[in-house]
């Protein structure tokens, strides 16, 4: 019960950086995709998001890596010997993605080869991380003892890292896309809503089929898995209905004239995503690693366990009003959202 | 080359990298808090621009501080596995409060850089001071972990399980309270000579305006007056350190003095080399009785040698230097920044001379040196232990392999990165000079 709860926690920190992560890598590429052009201001758009906002998006990974060695302290041998690899690539792009988008902004000669680098580094993160996916699900693990080892050419040779590549990227092109569309509504700019406007429509149901193909593809590896996903069929049909709801909202009429509600849309597409997720993270239980380690052989102390729920709550209740003032000033307060004198001071 | 030693050297220098930037915005951050309240006091502009471009500063360094941070956090749950398995179930509590203190400060430092149009001047204040203290308290909370590494307390181990856990009497571990406090004080030391060493270049340079020049100088002065307070309060709780270590790890203290038999009037060794075939420091400068009267209060006081524990305890010998360039950097720092305050302030001077601004050049990069060789004394003097008494290295390291490529990676993109750090704010700071702040 207890290990049910903290893995509930875990989720909902990593749906949490998931959409945050996948917005902020996604809005650097569309700053390097649309960097110089002068016929629209979608970069612009992407970076008035990006500049304020990259810092707080990194410390809900933080947060969900720190969450899981707290509460599931004896995963960490397991993890650790399988992750090193893919965790060690994702760590580098990181810091070479985070460190070039804010010398892009001082440097000025540089800025399109400083813009291109995080742009593109920052493309391959979420794309890395959801290659981990398939390796945890159990079927390109070998146990030794215990050891664990990644066989990674069978790993390399199977379409199921593809499917999920493909959808790690489209999932980040896309809802990154929608969130500016909206963005840029907020931010009365209806050029840059219409060109990411744009960018969603297309990217939505590629994002979609890509999901579709990486179950598919899982089934030869881990059936196990999909036959739990196939229980909870349910929850999956009501993502996808609320898929369709956001979907069709980019085409709903406004009050002022414009096609399209963006807001209804993020909306929806913020809890399609919850949805599926959640589902999927249940069809794992209760494997952390499948088939040696589960959610409760890794489980702290109950001492422990109490303490660290307090101390998440307590925090979270300070928190929360601060995000509600950050949100305040930078995603809606027109004056930011409208002041070009904000490149000189970052 | 083994597994262990490789994580070792893969960790060890991912912390070296990181605390230089963790440091820097430790320090400048309640330097930014300082000058901000001054410009209201004062009615300066001065302090603002100083406010302002130290905050360009840290914005720059950040790009590199919080990701290499991210690193750190991400490491040790791949390199030390065992390690956190036991932090999991005992020492949690800190790394979940970091986060929040980490909140607080990319929160309110972003409110700050990017809402300063929209804020009033005491809002300004406010936020900086959030930023200032979600700064200091990460390091605080990170530094618990650290502490309750050499005095594990909270928790029983029975049969090698660990049971009856008490979460709060693992943070509230003996050295905790020196500990922060030291580290603490030594960052905001290190910050202070830091920016005390790019006043002192820029006022080296010949023909400044006089606008530059004042300017300057109000800079050093700010650096020089924090620098001597809290360089001075770095070395006497450097000193309650030393005494915590006698009483809690005393193979530590033993190897950073270079002490082998146990006794009383125990003499403090500076520098040399500590042989353990004659059993004392050769070559260096001895103090009678000194170590007893500084880690006992008396010179009768017994301190414990290193001959007390078996070999396979000891840390390696060379941990006797990093301590002695430490207090040495303490000592030297002290000196200088009061020196340099009493010329200008008891002898009424001006201007501060060459011979003074060029020793004052050096005084940040030693700063910096005196951080990290600390730091690598108090991690490698807990060697052969992770966790003092209860965990070897050995047993909390990870098994994978791979760990050697990781290395050359991680150590060229570390230099790379400093590098191009380096250029990012030398490029920046040239192409908005000060001169240019004046006019608005
Ligand atoms: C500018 C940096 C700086 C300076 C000048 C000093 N220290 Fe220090 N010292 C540190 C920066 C530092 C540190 C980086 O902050 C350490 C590393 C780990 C820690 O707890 O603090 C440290 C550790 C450390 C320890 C080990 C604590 C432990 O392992 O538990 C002792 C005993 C001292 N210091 C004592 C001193 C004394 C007597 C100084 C006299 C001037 C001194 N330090 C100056
Ligand atoms: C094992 C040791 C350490 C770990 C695990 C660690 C972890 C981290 C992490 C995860 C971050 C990124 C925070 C973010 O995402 O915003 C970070 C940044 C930082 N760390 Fe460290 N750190 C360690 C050592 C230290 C030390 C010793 C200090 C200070 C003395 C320190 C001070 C800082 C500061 C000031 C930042 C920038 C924080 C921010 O702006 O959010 N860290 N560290
Ligand atoms: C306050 C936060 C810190 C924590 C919690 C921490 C923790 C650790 C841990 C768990 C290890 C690996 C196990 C071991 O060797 O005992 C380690 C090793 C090491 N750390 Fe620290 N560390 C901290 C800060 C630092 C800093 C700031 C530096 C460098 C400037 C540093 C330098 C090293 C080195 C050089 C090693 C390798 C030591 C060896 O094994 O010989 N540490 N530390």
């Amino acid at each position: 019960m207890e290990a049910y709860v903290a893995i509930i926690i875990i989720w909902l920190f990593l749906f949490l950086y998931a959409l945050g992560g996948a917005i902020d890598f996604g809005a650097g590429f569309w700053s390097m995709f649309y960097f110089g052009r002068k016929d629209t201001t979608a970069a612009s758009i992407a970076n008035l998001y990006l500049t304020p906002s990259w810092k707080v998006t990194n410390v809900f990974l933080v947060l969900f890596v720190v969450a899981l060695v707290g509460f599931f302290p004896h995963a960490a041998f397991a993890l650790g010997s399988i992750m090193i690899v893919p965790v060690s690539f994702v760590l580098i792009l990181l810091i070479i993605r985070s460190a070039f988008m804010v010398y892009s902004y001082s440097v000025q000669k540089y800025t399109k080869l400083f813009t291109y680098i995080s742009g593109i580094t920052g493309l391959l993160i979420p794309v890395l991380m959801l290659s981990i996916l398939p390796i945890i699900i159990g079927g390109f693990v070998e146990v030794v003892g215990d050891r664990h080892y990644i066989l990674y050419d069978r790993l390399l040779a199977s379409p199921t890292l593809y499917a999920h590549i493909g959808f790690g990227l489209s999932a980040e092109l896309f809802l990154s896309s929608l969130f500016l569309s909206d963005y840029a509504r907020e931010a009365k700019s209806m050029e840059t809503y219409k060109v990411y406007r744009r960018n969603a429509i297309i990217l939505g149901p590629i994002m979609l089929s890509m999901a579709v193909a990486a179950t598919m593809t899982l089934i030869p590896e881990a059936i196990w898995m999909v036959d739990n996903m196939v229980r909870q069929w349910h929850l999956f049909a009501l993502s996808l209905v609320v898929f369709s709801i956001g979907y069709s909202a980019l085409w709903w009429p406004s009050r002022k004239g414009r096609v399209g509600q963006p807001r209804v849309a993020v909306l929806s597409m913020v809890v399609q995503i919850g949805l599926a997720s959640f589902a999927y993270g249940w069809s794992h239980m209760p494997y952390i690693v499948y088939p040696k380690l589960t959610i409760y052989d890794a489980f702290t102390n109950i001492k422990m366990y109490y303490s660290l729920l307090w101390g998440y709550a307590i925090g979270m209740a300070i928190l929360v009003p601060l995000f509600y003032w950050f949100w305040r000033l930078f995603l809606k307060d027109k004056r930011y959202l409208t002041d070009k004198k904000v490149d000189d001071v970052r | 080359m083994d597994n262990v030693l490789l994580a070792r050297m893969l960790f060890g220098s991912t912390l070296i990298f990181h605390i230089i930037f963790a440091t820097l915005g430790v320090g400048l951050t309640l330097m930014i808090l300082i000058a901000e309240i001054m410009r209201v006091i004062r009615k300066d502009n001065d302090y603002g621009i100083l406010a302002k471009r130290w905050t360009k500063a840290v914005a720059i360094l950040l790009g590199v501080a919080i990701p290499s941070g991210t690193i750190v956090a991400v490491m040790l749950a791949l390199l030390w596995p065992g390690f956190i398995e036991v932090v999991g179930q005992v020492i949690a509590l800190p790394f979940t409060l970091e986060i929040f203190a980490f909140f607080i400060e990319a929160l309110f430092l972003s409110i700050y850089v990017y809402a300063a149009s929209r804020l009033s001047s005491l809002m300004r204040i406010i936020s900086v001071f959030f930023v200032a203290l979600g700064a200091t308290a990460s390091a605080v909370l990170i530094t618990n972990v650290q502490s309750w590494m050499n005095t594990p307390t909270g928790f029983n181990v029975v049969n090698g399980e660990i049971t009856d856990v008490r979460p709060w009497e693992a943070v509230l571990n003996p050295a905790f309270g020196y500990t922060a406090v030291h580290v603490a004080s030594s960052a905001y030391m290190a910050t202070a000579f830091v920016v005390a060493s790019v006043a002192a270049y820029q006022l080296l340079k010949p023909n400044l305006k006089e606008s530059e020049k004042t300017y300057h100088k109000k800079g050093l002065m700010i650096a020089l007056v924090f620098g001597a307070i809290t360089s001075l309060w770095t070395a006497t709780n450097g000193h309650t350190s030393a005494v915590g270590l006698h009483q809690n790890v005393p193979v530590k203290l033993a190897a950073a003095e270079g002490l082998f038999v146990t006794q009383p009037n125990a003499p403090l060794a500076i520098f040399g080399t500590p042989d353990p075939e004659a059993n004392r420091v050769v070559g260096g400068i001895e103090i009678p009785g000194m170590l007893s009267y500084l880690a006992t209060g008396s010179r009768d006081g017994v301190v414990i040698g290193l001959n007390e524990f078996p070999r396979d305890e000891w840390p390696p010998l060379f941990v006797h230097t990093l301590f002695n360039i430490m207090v040495g950097i303490g000592t030297l720092l002290i000196g200088l920044s009061f020196g340099a305050l009493a010329y200008r302030i008891v002898f009424k001077k001006r201007e501060y001379p060459n011979w003074l601004l060029i020793p004052l050049i050096g005084s940040g990069p030693l700063a910096m040196l005196g951080i990290e060789t600390g730091w690598i004394f108090a991690c490698i003097g807990r060697q052969p232990w992770t966790i003092y008494g209860i965990q070897r290295t050995a047993e909390a390291a990870t098994k994978s392999a791979n760990l050697g490529t990781f290395f050359v990676i991680f150590i060229s993109l570390y230099i790379f990165l400093l590098v191009i750090t380096a250029l990012v704010m030398r490029y920046y700071f040239r192409r908005n000079p000060l001169i240019n702040e004046f006019d608005s």
